[in-house]
């Protein structure tokens, strides 16, 4: 059973804390506890938000009491690991790198020292791992982006970014599911809306999951932005080949 | 038709309840500031509690009527007036087309909320009427109101069962200086004990630094063993956020969904009366009490709510054309 600390987060939640590190492993615990808390029928249960190291369990205290609820979790922690995870979910993203969608592809290889290719080829090799989402609506914050393509962020910000605009600041990577400013170096843009508050998935990436970018050129971009303009495009995702333990 | 916005206010913005099930995906709550009095407006017209209503900063709007309609304005007292008549706040009260609702100038609290009977007619997105500036959805295309904006009513009603008994005494008072509950956590265990014992002893002065998102505070600085900084962690309404500096920011409604700032503390619900009524220069005091006691007191206010509900006899409005009961 991992060393869970139950944390009051006021009198309507609290958050379970797996840890205190951003790691792959305590991210899979997090998600397996929140797929088991999901399944458990555990009255009262308002909305689970996981985080990079703990999941924040909105409940109701008309329902369920502090006291009662935390002794509920501390027995779905005990059979953790006799229940059933799926495998992670990963979600193809399709983009179309350098050109006027991509303004700093070329800074990006000059200053990895590579080809632009070579960036795409690295860029698109990786599953990146969706800790979490914050930020603005369907931000993700991603981990594993190989250390080789990592860039400082613009001196400048830009004004407006368009959503959709994939980019690099750091060691991290991650699309811009809104219209707004930033210094990410932008490499590519997807057709793909990940925020939409009208459709009925409004976002489409969740914490757990894996996101694999794929490169596709202008055809396939204007072809998938026409579908996904009629709501008519959907994402392919697959579960992940390795176990998720 | 509905309300013709003649002046908006300062802020002036449609909220409700707030945008829940979406935290997971990086969107904020929102919602109104001030939780109780929203409900309580909302009992008074006949409607579910936590049916949107106009929530005004400050300074109010004038909206001009061209249908008539039953309305409350709750929570802090902005000086409404209809057609230039001073009319009470927590109280229903019928409003004839035609007529203007005014403010004249704040005399208790900050935020007054305005409920009118059968609701407006606003969108949902994402399940929520609440305006949520920063992604820009909800209420009137995710703005604040403007002058010239038009908005609906769903079901007005001109008049209305018990309206003589649709009030009650208005709860925000003028005053100054509050004590806030508090819960301690999540990270309280990383403030020294003199920290933990500047943030329970002293007074703590709100700044002109409050916005719908948070309220930064001036006072003696909180002790942190290692400074303020986190790995992000998820941040409830009312969080009290420590970061490296020393001075807390009391995280609102339309803060983010998660934060990499110690949180040394969070309001009870209970007292979320107070903080949403809070302006520069009050001053507050926190006062440390068990998740028992918090979680009484949402209880008891609930309990409350129910009991004004039946007090006013609330059937909802809209149930009550077919059938005229006979007295």
């Amino acid at each position: 059973m991992p060393d869970v600390r139950f944390l009051l987060t006021g009198d309507t939640s609290l958050s379970a804390e797996f840890g205190n590190e951003i790691s792959e492993s305590t991210n899979a615990q997090i998600r397996a506890f929140t797929i088991a808390l999901e399944k458990s029928g555990v009255p009262g249960i308002v909305e689970l938000v996981p985080t990079y190291r703990s999941c924040m369990i909105h409940y109701d205290p008309g329902v369920i009491s502090y006291r009662a609820l935390t002794k509920r979790l501390e027995g779905l922690l005990g059979q953790l690991g006799s229940i059933e995870i799926p495998p992670s979910d990963v979600l193809e993203v399709p983009v179309l790198y350098g050109g006027e969608m991509g303004p700093d592809l070329a800074f990006v290889a000059e200053h990895a020292g590579i080809s632009e290719q070579e960036v795409v080829d690295i860029h698109t090799s990786t599953e990146y791992l969706i800790y979490m989402l914050g930020f603005t609506p369907g931000f993700t914050y991603l981990g594993g982006m190989s250390d080789k393509i990592e860039t400082p962020r613009l001196k400048q910000p830009r004004v407006k970014i368009p959503a959709g605009s994939v980019g690099i600041a750091g060691k991290q990577t991650g699309v811009y599911p809104i219209d707004s400013p930033g210094g990410w170096q932008l490499i590519g843009r997807t057709p793909v809306k990940m925020y939409d508050p009208n459709r009925e998935t409004p976002i489409l990436p969740k914490a757990g999951q894996y996101i694999k970018f794929r490169a596709i050129d202008q055809a396939e971009y204007d072809e998938i932005a026409d579908l996904a303009e009629k709501g008519k495009y959907v994402c392919r995702t697959h579960p992940r080949e390795e176990a998720a333990k | 038709m509905s309300v013709t916005v003649l002046s908006p206010g300062l802020l002036t913005t449609v909220q409700d309840a707030g945008r829940t099930g979406y935290r997971q995906f990086g969107v904020s709550v929102s919602g109104v500031m001030d939780p109780r009095a929203m409900r309580i407006a909302n009992i008074l017209v006949g409607n579910d509690e936590n049916e949107a209503v106009l929530e005004c900063t400050m300074m109010g709007p004038q909206l001009r009527f061209d249908k008539a309609n039953v309305i409350a304005v709750t929570g802090g007292d902005l000086g409404p007036t209809l057609d230039h008549q001073p009319v009470a706040t927590y109280a229903a009260f019928s409003v004839q087309e035609g007529q203007t609702l005014r403010f004249t100038g704040l005399r208790t609290g900050c935020r007054a909320f305005i409920a009118f009977a059968g609701g407006l007619d606003v969108p949902l997105v994402m399940g929520s009427r609440s305006t949520y500036m920063k992604a820009r959805i909800g209420g009137l295309e995710g703005r604040k109101l403007e002058k010239g904006d038009v908005i609906g009513f769903r079901k007005p009603t001109a008049e209305i069962l018990n309206l003589v008994q649709r009030r009650i005494a208005p709860e925000v008072t003028a005053r100054t200086e509050y004590a806030v509950r508090v819960v301690m956590g999540p990270q309280d265990d990383m403030f020294t004990q003199a920290g933990i014992d500047t943030f329970l002893g002293e007074t703590y002065t709100v700044t002109n630094e409050f916005d719908r998102m948070g309220c930064r505070m001036e006072g003696p600085v909180i002790e942190h063993k290692d400074g303020g900084d986190i790995i992000s962690d998820g941040i409830a309404f009312g969080a009290i956020q420590v970061p490296t500096a020393g001075k807390p920011i009391i995280m609102l409604a339309d803060r983010q969904t998660t934060g990499g700032y110690t949180k040394i503390a969070n309001v009870i619900t209970a007292d979320f009366r107070i903080i949403g009524q809070l302006k520069a220069g009050d001053k507050v005091r926190f006062v440390k009490t068990t998740i028992e006691a918090a979680q009484d007191a949402l209880l008891t206010e609930r309990a409350a709510l129910a009991a004004l509900r039946t007090m006013a006899g609330s059937a909802y409005v809209k149930e009550r054309k077919p059938k005229q009961p006979k007295k």
